[in-house]
């Protein structure tokens, strides 16, 4: 309707001039915008694609031929590259979840100070420095957890297992020592709800920041304290959209790499033991360990592991833009 | 960290060694026909150029690096690249076409000399040369005390969980004279796949009787931590309070290490000790012919004042290179490292072992005898 009323305008000048020139550009910008987008469909093919052929060797490998050729797999002792994957699979899925139950709280309790406790000035920057923490490289965050945090952290977990020993989570070894070194799943969380802090604040913060002001005023109006304010308005205004950015944390956890890998001392279990070393891997660790000094039938193993991570993440990155979208429908601005 | 950043440069590596000796004019004259272990500034240096580009071990990297500063002394218009990528990754390369030499801490298999045949320019294939000797040394962190005395089977009996603590009496019994704590033992290995643990299970499965594994370059138990790469290793080590390890010897630093059991004598690691027991080992079986210098290691060795835990990293390079420039590059080069000057260069440098002087001649007879083809 608007292009009609435009032409009724400049018609009486040169009317098949612009609307061609318009009409030219248009096209054009049509045309660039259009390959863009659609790169990265091609990218996400491409990317499943060279995952699915390379992997194709060591996923159809029946014959053996595969351990054979691969120290690391060892079907005898249980370790085939199947059960390897849902080894890294579970380790994968602990470590993100100590991660994520340590990052939801305190990035929902950041994410409301700023949008509706801290004073202006101080919440413009204290949402810099929010931002700025996921500007840290990764690999800083994993010398800085593997130097600085663990052989902190190490004699807390000595303490929280005599204390909560009972809980299997918590349960020491059968010497009645956990990890000397502290290089354990729950140091790997602890510094993984660091790096996934960042995210899930600021999705959270601008969720929080779009609750209809007209909600807060009311309940404010019928007496409310901030706080109930908070607990009537904002909160339901803002659920879906904390879990979006929950499960966009979730996604950045289950992929990272570096920190683990310099963190953890790895190894294949589905125990649930946190404080104990040797127990637990994830499939990016452990590709990024074992890529170094893989031959062909190797690397062709890790890329199958590599195509289960992308799976993963796909599916869960999928699952928080549909939760986060659905927010939209039935959200505040009604 | 540099072995974490490694990883990311893997997939740009072989597009950068495809770089191979692009700038190198005709060469007329053959500049490896000289001596080059004597003399190495001579008119050829002049006419050497180019760019050499190998990859492969990383045990070798600190060598490498003193070899190339060495060589490129020598010969100012020639540049050195290794990629310390892992062995597997540097025999790939070599075998792709895409470097002119391997670094290797493990010998190829049969698949890989194959290969070989197919990437070299003659039916001759690949070769390895013993070019680094590196002892790994046993290390622990216990504060005042610098050297213990263990047999092969009590390593294997700590390595395997059988002894948890430090003042167990098998060790007791044979380190009289150290007072021992009871300190937890925290055992700490490679979590990674490596050279290092591949020659550490070697020892053990052969040295000793108490170790229910085999050879193995992937860790074979679940026991203890572990950390990727050797200073990883060595940094838990440092970090940790009763712990023990195992690591290159020229990481070991101020920690204390383990004086090996070697029939009735207590052999704490030196370079001629490492030297030693490579040239009391014999050959291979399925090596390459007369030039192929793979060894197997006799681990069993009660040779006095030999130290049966070394690493031997090899180079690989093809017994025939069609393209002369390329040829005189690798020869010069690898005769340079397995120069008295080049090999001093890496023991101060890397802290490898010097190979012996009958080695190093056979070595340069080999290289003398592909330069000329």
């Amino acid at each position: 309707m608007t292009i009609t009323q435009h032409r009724d305008v400049v018609s009486d000048d040169q009317p098949e001039l612009t609307a061609r020139r318009e009409s030219a550009a248009d096209k054009i910008f049509l045309g660039l915008s259009g390959t863009a987008a659609s790169l990265i469909l091609v990218t996400l093919a491409a990317v499943a694609t060279f995952l699915l052929v390379e992997a194709w060797p060591a996923l159809t490998d029946t014959a053996g031929a595969l351990a054979e050729r691969v120290q690391w797999i060892k079907p005898e002792t249980g370790e085939s590259l199947i059960e390897i994957i849902g080894f890294l699979v579970f380790g994968t899925v602990i470590i993100s979840t100590i991660a994520l139950l340590i990052a939801t709280p305190l990035s929902v309790g950041i994410a409301l100070f700023i949008s509706h406790y801290a004073p202006r000035k101080l919440a413009a920057g204290l949402g810099y420095l929010i931002d700025l923490l996921a500007a840290i490289p990764s690999v800083v965050y994993g010398l800085w957890g593997a130097i600085v945090l663990i052989p902190v952290l190490q004699p807390f977990y000595q303490f929280l297992s005599e204390v909560l020993g009972w809980i299997p989570l918590f349960a020491a070894a059968d010497d009645g020592t956990v990890s000397g070194t502290g290089r354990v799943a729950m140091s790997a969380g602890i510094v993984l709800a660091i790096m996934i802090l960042p995210i899930i604040t600021a999705v959270s913060r601008e969720v929080f920041l779009q609750t209809p002001v007209l909600h807060e005023e009311a309940a404010l109006a019928m007496g409310a304290t901030r706080w109930e304010m908070i607990k009537m308005a904002v909160f339901p205004f803002g659920r879906s959209g904390v879990i979006g950015a929950t499960m966009l944390g979730l996604g950045r956890a289950l992929g990272e790499t570096m920190a683990v890998y310099m963190i953890l001392s790895p190894g294949l279990s589905y125990s649930f033991n946190i404080l104990q070393a040797g127990e637990h891997n994830t499939i990016a660790s452990f590709i990024a360990l074992q890529f170094p000094e893989a031959n062909s039938s190797g690397v062709s193993a890790l890329i199958a592991m590599g195509l289960a991570l992308f799976v993963i993440t796909l599916l869960v990155n999928m699952a928080a833009r549909w939760v986060v979208s659905r927010r939209s429908e039935f959200s505040g601005a009604n | 960290m540099n072995i974490a950043l490694r990883s990311g440069a893997v997939a740009s590596a072989a597009a950068l060694t495809l770089l191979l000796s692009a700038c190198s004019p005709s060469n007329e004259a053959d500049p490896t026909t000289s001596d080059a272990t004597d003399a190495p500034v001579t008119s050829d240096a002049m006419t050497l150029t180019g760019t050499l580009n190998g990859a492969g071990a990383s045990s070798q990297e600190s060598a490498m690096e003193a070899w190339r500063a060495g060589f490129t002394a020598d010969y100012p218009d020639v540049i050195v690249n290794y990629d310390p990528v892992g062995s597997g990754g540097g025999r790939t390369q070599f075998l792709d076409g895409a470097t002119s030499f391997a670094g290797s801490d493990s010998l190829m298999d049969e698949e890989e000399y194959a290969l070989a045949v197919d990437r070299c320019d003659s039916d001759a294939g690949a070769i390895h040369l013993p070019m680094y000797i590196s002892p790994i040394a046993v290390i622990f962190n216990l504060p005042g005390i610098s050297s213990i005395n263990m047999t092969a089977d009590v390593i294997a009996q700590i390595f395997d969980g059988k002894i948890t603590s430090w003042n167990d009496p098998a060790l007791v019994d044979i380190n009289p004279d150290v007072e021992l704590p009871s300190t937890t033992i925290t055992m700490v290995h490679r979590a990674d796949e490596s050279g290092t643990t591949s020659n550490f299970t070697d020892y053990l499965a052969k040295a000793s009787t108490m170790w229910p594994y085999e050879k193995s370059g992937d860790w074979p138990n679940a026991l203890g931590e572990s950390g990727p790469g050797t200073s990883a290793v060595v940094q838990i080590v440092q970090d940790t309070e009763g712990a023990i390890g195992y690591a290159d010897a020229s990481r070991a630093d101020k920690l204390g290490t383990v004086a090996l059991g070697v029939g009735d004598e207590w052999v704490p690691f030196s370079a001629e000790a490492a030297a030693a027991v490579v040239d009391a080992s014999p050959l291979a079986e399925g090596a390459n012919g007369a030039n192929d210098l793979a060894y197997k290691l006799d681990r069993t060795t009660t040779a006095s004042g030999a130290y049966p835990l070394v690493l031997v990293s090899y180079h690989i390079l093809c017994q025939q290179y069609d393209d002369a420039d390329e040829r005189a590059l690798v020869t010069s080069f690898l005769k340079y490292v397995a120069s008295d000057a080049g090999q001093q260069q890496a023991a101060s440098a890397a802290g490898s072992s010097p190979i012996s002087a009958e080695l190093a001649s056979e070595i340069t007879a080999i290289l003398d005898e592909i330069a000329a083809n």
